[in-house]
């Protein structure tokens, strides 16, 4: 993606793959969306090609902080392969018995 | 902890929040929705995220095209705020034999005569709506605009909302764990929160609707099928239609987000709940898919995922009542295309469960057809 799509400099960008800032995630749990596998479908949180590494733990905490529970309490959503993006054609040659 | 509703709806995804939605529209004062894991944690949420209006029997056209019409104005129907991302940039279907340019205007006859504006579209009308598409060994194809994409996850929550706002109780991470009967009737439901005591119970539970019926001895055609999905990093626009080839069974879409979302149907898959991703799936798909739109080779996968059909003997949904069983009803069966008949099957539900007589001849999408042989096999099914 060449353009920037940042809603605005003052604000706290949690999931870098998808722009969403903190302050959206916040307002979500403040909602009631606690759960991370409906924040991830609702917010596209953790979809992106880093695989929620940087964001998934960082709204963790927040939906800890909110419901008053230890960070290790709160459940994780599947990851999901690859574990690194891959190029559609290196899978398509992949397949290929000289290889 | 026994407490008491007018109507169960076990399940929640889209048919399940849709027919809650309903059923308290028409004035349903308790209607409870129980769902085993999150809203849209089954097929819904593991769709393809397509709607169409291209089938090949009538029971499919017809719920479709009036879906579509539907989900048009979904966020105004229930008063969302957020957008279901819902996109009308057309199916493409692709032809690679003489026998499927023979299916395909067969279909095209019966979507004309249901008023479907669906074509009939030579290689190079396909190239110009699908620019970066390989035309060996292609037929042509038929293409129908109105036809699109709509989220799953975004549809469903729109659905919930609007369902809470009319008072239907939404438990989630509550299982059923059996149905409860007394004599010919249903008596509402056993779950993992307590029961739940109703003389009215639907089953919008996609393939585990068939363990349902087992808890109280009814035995229903419905097997589940694993099918596999992946997803790219997003891009620009470059594909306005979703491609479809039952030749090599897959499809595969850009979805406004940008990603290209494509799936496959292997007909060696186990009829079994295996909802995981399996390696071989990738390499399939990225093979096939690179061989029809070639420039895809430089996109990469990001996400693989699984769910499961709610395969039918005819690949064509179950309504209605369950013979036997008074107050139990079943939206299910519907081999890899519920998502987008929700909007129509949630209304049709909603009516028989409140004895209306429904705007939909139900009866020809009732269990009788498997004992009549009167079945609706549709063909166009990856």
């Amino acid at each position: 993606m060449s353009d920037c799509r940042c809603k605005d400099k003052d604000v706290n960008i949690v999931c870098r793959c998808e722009d969403i800032t903190l302050e959206e995630i916040r307002e979500y749990i403040k909602n009631g969306v606690t759960d991370l596998e409906q924040l991830k479908r609702l917010l596209r949180v953790g979809m992106g090609p880093c695989q929620g590494r940087t964001c998934i733990p960082l709204i963790v905490r927040e939906i800890a902080a909110y419901a008053g529970k230890p960070v290790e309490e709160i459940p994780l959503t599947t990851f999901r392969p690859p574990t690194v993006p891959v190029k559609l054609g290196v899978l398509a040659a992949g397949g290929e018995k000289d290889d | 902890m026994t407490k008491t509703a007018d109507a169960v709806v076990i399940g929640g995804g889209i048919v399940g929040c849709a027919t809650a939605f309903e059923l308290a529209k028409k004035g349903l004062k308790k209607v409870v929705l129980v769902e085993k894991k999150y809203l849209a944690s089954g097929a819904t949420g593991r769709c393809g995220a397509g709607v169409r209006m291209q089938w090949g029997t009538e029971p499919n056209c017809v719920l479709s095209r009036d879906s579509i019409k539907i989900f048009e104005n979904l966020e105004e129907y229930l008063g969302y705020n957020g957008s279901i991302e819902f996109k009308q940039s057309g199916y493409l279907l692709l032809a690679y034999n003489e026998k499927m340019v023979e299916q395909f205007h067969k279909n095209l006859g019966l979507q004309h005569k249901l008023g479907i504006p669906s074509r009939w579209v030579t290689p190079e009308e396909c190239k110009e709506l699908v620019p970066h598409i390989n035309l060996q060994g292609l037929h042509g194809g038929t293409f129908c605009p109105k036809d699109g994409h709509c989220n799953p996850f975004k549809a469903t929550d729109a659905y919930a909302r609007a369902a809470e706002r009319l008072g239907v109780e939404i438990m989630t991470y509550t299982t059923v764990t059996k149905l409860l009967q007394d004599g010919d009737r249903i008596k509402g439901v056993e779950t993992t929160a307590g029961v739940i005591e109703s003389p009215r119970v639907i089953s919008c539970a996609g393939a585990y609707t068939r363990e349902l019926g087992r808890s109280i001895g009814v035995e229903m055609p419905i097997y589940p099928e694993r099918h596999q999905i992946l997803v790219t990093e997003p891009v620009a626009p470059k594909q306005g239609p979703m491609i479809m080839s039952f030749y090599h069974g897959i499809y595969c879409q850009q979805v406004p987000h940008g990603g290209f979302v494509m799936g496959l149907g292997d007909p060696h898959e186990v009829k079994d709940y295996d909802e995981d991703s399996s390696w071989q799936f990738m390499y399939e798909m990225a093979a096939k898919i690179t061989f029809i739109l070639p420039v895809l080779k430089e996109l990469r996968v990001v996400r693989q995922w699984a769910g499961l059909y709610d395969l039918t003997p005819d690949k064509t949904q179950i309504l209605g009542a369950v013979p036997g069983v008074e107050g139990f009803y079943v939206a299910a069966g519907f081999s890899g295309h519920g998502f987008m008949i929700a909007p129509v099957v949630g209304k049709i539900m909603a009516e028989v469960m409140v004895g209306e007589e429904p705007q939909y001849p139900i009866d020809m999408y009732g269990f009788k057809r498997f004992e009549s042989g009167n079945l609706y096999v549709e063909p166009s099914v990856v």
